[in-house]
């Protein structure tokens, strides 16, 4: 049975709006948005992002993993009728009708400089490298802000109370796209005071597992080599051998 | 015209057809296909775009020239540069330093932190990136990394498995520092403060992936690669690196005797250009999801467009397992918002079955990738049980419900928050609802040639991660690249310090190979229509397309 169009070919056929760009004439439902001001008829259904793309425009900056993990395309919006700012990753987040569009490329935040070996596993350590935590008035705008709907300011008051664990659990999903530190009013840097919490809690508050200790010193101290050497020596069909011989656990 | 009616983020049609995934359950709950026979694998593997007809052609120029790559990578290796000689001033240079890295992924950051280790000056280090530092395909690793660090698991059995996943091919030189460099890559983590999912006695949790015999696969909840990079990234920051971002590598450049010497870099923003000279220079550009070969959709991120393959192999570098690329069964098919995006392979480790539009499952879950994705294909295309969605993809489903019947309720918030609040945002509820899959365009296999040191053929040129080739062979295990990233990019980085502080001052910066490339490309008859890299993929609408000017 010999077909017209190849599979290969019906694939890339049905794909092509996600891989090279959005026809016309594939659209079913518009939406009408603005994005920097002007006014664009874009089509329902797409990301921020898309729509953006759909509209003309090619981005050099905000446009990262486009998956919702490099906190690249952080966006500010408003809808139509409604006073309240609110924010957003483009990439993750549908078009609707009626929405108000500006990108921010980027967030100048400071970032402190340390070494985490060099200290010592106490609330203090915040504070001397983000003293602004002192300032924070407990508005939850940073938690408001969150894209990834992190309880910021909780994490933060953990910080404040020098409560590690707290901070790593709570902030572990944050993309440190910047929003929380943009909107907050009292100048904290909440993903940096996170990111610092995070590896701080990692050295200090987590063991090392007993058997990665023992493996390394086993491979320092070559216990490997020697049958690497052999196995390195082995041909196509003894391996093959051996790979089917493997045994295997059990999840 | 009005909008299509959704319910619970699908549309009504297909709500009809989930009740018939929801009706076979409780019986496929304590039912799975069984693994395939190797007749029945090679028989469907016949549909795979690797192996399907077309697609493929042979490179006509360059040290490959003869062997098969996917057409996409073909036409971009025939391809003319972007940059001509006379633009670019090289007697002035702007960055004079020791290690040029390329790229900021985990090889290239890894390999920054060790070159510095090793003793050279962050100062005469830079880290070039064409998009932000972070922005990178390393951020989105979800499933893990492996590494061969408990009693009953050893870096050969480790070894072993990578090879039997790479059909053989992976050089084993090179694969053998992969699994040996393992446990270490993992001690190099935790003294970072990486956070790794441990168990109550503190030990790892590790589990099992496509291709491995012993659970060795290191998870970071769903956001691995994200903890991994941020936390290099950090101490990166800490030690006051040079860096650019929104600085692409456009060119490399060499000396009279072809020696790499650095490279030309483009401000993607006000378009001017900035000359390094280098004394090593290490290429970490990743891969090429971007190129979408054979029109699938990827996983990868916005700037995987195989700018480092096509630099080096105009520079002269040798590439290897081009030819093969690997297609992640399980991409998102609906909603088009994210359609592409990566449903990790965990899911089906922990229960999650592909289902039809009848459903039943047909296929073992955890096939090889290549033989799973196959199997996907064909469901859809040949025996025509695909869902179509309203844009006209097609997807079977994914039964992620069948995760907590198996391991209770509250598992997928647990071990998958990324992708939960992924589809909430898209109104979807993964822990009630089957997921629809596709597979989609996920990692290149291939790439330049390395040996165990990081060391390209080319005088000067090292590479690190999805831009290399080697350590994977023909086929990549799942956590073996974020791994490969860790190992290469720090050999790649001590050895590139050593070379340095051997070398000489670098000579006269020419365009040499650049000029010999295109008059090979000349005599080989090709136009120069098309020019390399591409850097980033256009997805501007094509009606807008159609009436733009270009005034400035
Ligand atoms: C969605 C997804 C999930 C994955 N899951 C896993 C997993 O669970 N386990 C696993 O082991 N692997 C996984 N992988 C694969 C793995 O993450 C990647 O192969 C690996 O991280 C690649 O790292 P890298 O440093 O080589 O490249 P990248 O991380 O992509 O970094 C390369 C960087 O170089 C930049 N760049 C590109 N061109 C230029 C240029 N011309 N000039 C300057 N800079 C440039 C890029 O923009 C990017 O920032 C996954 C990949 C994806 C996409
Ligand atoms: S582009 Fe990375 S989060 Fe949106």
């Amino acid at each position: 049975m010999k077909e017209k169009k190849s599979i290969m070919d019906r694939i890339a056929e049905s794909n092509r709006s996600v891989t090279s760009g959005i026809d016309e004439k594939d659209i079913k439902n518009w939406v009408n948005i603005y994005i920097m001001g002007k006014a664009y008829k874009v089509p329902a259904g797409v990301t921020i992002m898309q729509a953006m793309e759909y509209s003309g425009y090619r981005f050099v900056r905000s446009a990262g993993c486009r998956a919702g993990f490099c906190g690249a395309c952080a966006t500010v919006y408003r809808k139509a009728g409604d006073y309240k700012l609110q924010s957003a990753m483009a990439c993750q987040t549908r078009v609707e009708d009626g929405m108000f569009l500006v990108q921010i490329p980027f967030a100048p935040a400071e970032k402190a400089s340390y070494d985490i070996h060099k200290e010592k596993y106490d609330t203090n350590v915040f504070y001397k490298y983000y003293p602004s935590l002192a300032k924070c008035v407990s508005c939850n705008t940073c938690t408001k802000s969150c894209p990834q709907d992190l309880e910021v300011m909780d994490y933060i008051q953990a910080a404040i109370r020098g409560d590690f664990e707290t901070v790593a659990e709570e902030s572990f999903d944050c993309i440190q796209c910047g929003l929380c530190a943009i909107r907050c009013p009292a100048e904290i840097v909440q993903y940096h005071v996170a990111q610092l919490g995070r590896r701080m809690y990692g050295l200090y508050g987590c063991e090392t597992p007993g058997h990665l200790t023992q493996r390394v010193k086993e491979i320092q101290e070559g216990k490997f080599d020697k049958d690497f050497e052999n196995i390195l020596k082995k041909n196509k069909k003894e391996l093959e051998k051996m790979y089917a011989e493997r045994e295997r656990e059990k999840d | 015209m009005p909008e299509m009616k959704y319910i619970g983020g699908y549309p009504e049609y297909m709500r009809e057809l989930i009740k018939k995934v929801e009706k076979t359950r409780m019986k496929r709950k304590d039912y799975e296909p069984p693994a395939m026979s190797k007749k029945e694998r090679e028989d469907t593997l016949k549909i795979h775009p690797d192996y399907a007809e077309g697609g493929k052609r042979k490179i006509s120029v360059g040290p490959n020239k003869g062997e098969i790559a996917p057409n996409e990578l073909a036409d971009l290796l025939e391809a003319y540069p972007i940059i001509e000689e006379n633009e670019v001033d090289l007697s002035r240079v702007d960055y004079d330093v020791d290690v040029l890295i390329i790229g900021g992924g985990l090889a290239g950051t890894s390999a920054a932190l060790w070159a510095n280790d090793q003793g050279i000056s962050s100062q005469k280090i830079l880290l070039a990136n064409k998009l932000r530092h972070g922005d990178a395909n390393s951020m989105m690793a979800e499933g893990g990394t492996q590494a061969a660090d408990r009693p009953n698991d050893s870096p050969l059995i480790h070894y072993l498995d990578a090879l039997g996943g790479g059909h053989f091919t992976n050089k084993p030189e090179v694969l053998q520092a992969l699994a040996k460099d393992a446990p270490l890559i993992m001690n190099w983590l935790l003294e970072m403060g990486a956070i790794i999912d441990r168990d109550e006695n503190g030990d790892f949790v590790e589990r099992s992936g496509g291709g491995t015999s012993i659970n060795r696969m290191h998870a970071c909840r769903d956001y691995t690669g994200m903890e991994e990079l941020r936390v290099m990234r950090d101490k990166f920051r800490n030690r006051d690196f040079q860096y650019l971002e929104y600085y692409p590598a456009v060119e490399l450049l060499t000396e009279e005797n072809g020696k790499v010497s650095g490279a030309v870099l483009w401000n993607c923003e006000t378009g001017d250009y900035k000359v390094v000279r280098a004394k090593a220079t290490i290429m970490a550009t990743g891969g090429f999801g971007r190129l979408h070969i054979r029109g699938f959709p990827t996983t990868n991120h916005y700037g995987a467009t195989c700018d480092g393959v096509i630099l080096s192999y105009r520079a002269g570098a040798k590439l290897r397992d081009v030819d093969t690329v690997q297609y992640h069964p399980t991409g998102a098919a609906f909603p088009q918002q994210i359609v592409g995006l990566l449903l990790t392979e965990k899911l089906r480790s922990m229960g999650a079955q592909p289902v039809n539009k009848d459903g039943e499952a047909f296929v073992f879950p955890l096939e090889p990738r290549d033989v799973e994705a196959a199997a996907l294909i064909k469901e859809c295309y040949i025996n025509e049980k695909g869902i179509i969605t309203p844009t006209g993809m097609r997807g079977v489903w994914l039964d992620t419900p069948l995760i907590e019947l198996k391991h209770g309720e509250g598992t997928i918030e647990k071990n998958f928050p990324g992708m939960f609040r992924m589809f909430n945002r898209c109104e979807l509820d993964m822990r009630k609802d089957p997921l629809l899959v596709f597979p989609s365009l996920h990692y290149q296999n291939g790439g330049v040639e390395t040996d165990p040191k990081g060391h390209t053929n080319v005088e000067g040129l090292f590479v690190g991660g999805e831009v290399s080739g080697g350590v994977h062979g023909k086929n990549r295990l799942m956590g073996n690249s974020t791994l490969d990233c860790m190992v290469f990019g720090r050999r790649s980085g001590i050895n590139a310090a050593k070379y340095a502080k051997k070398a000489k001052k670098p000579g006269k910066l020419t365009l040499n190979h650049m000029k010999n490339y295109s008059s090979t490309l000349k005599k080989a008859g090709i136009k120069p229509e098309r020019r390399a890299p591409i850097l980033l993929p256009d997805y501007r609408g094509k009606a807008v397309l159609a009436r733009m000017i270009d005034i400035f």
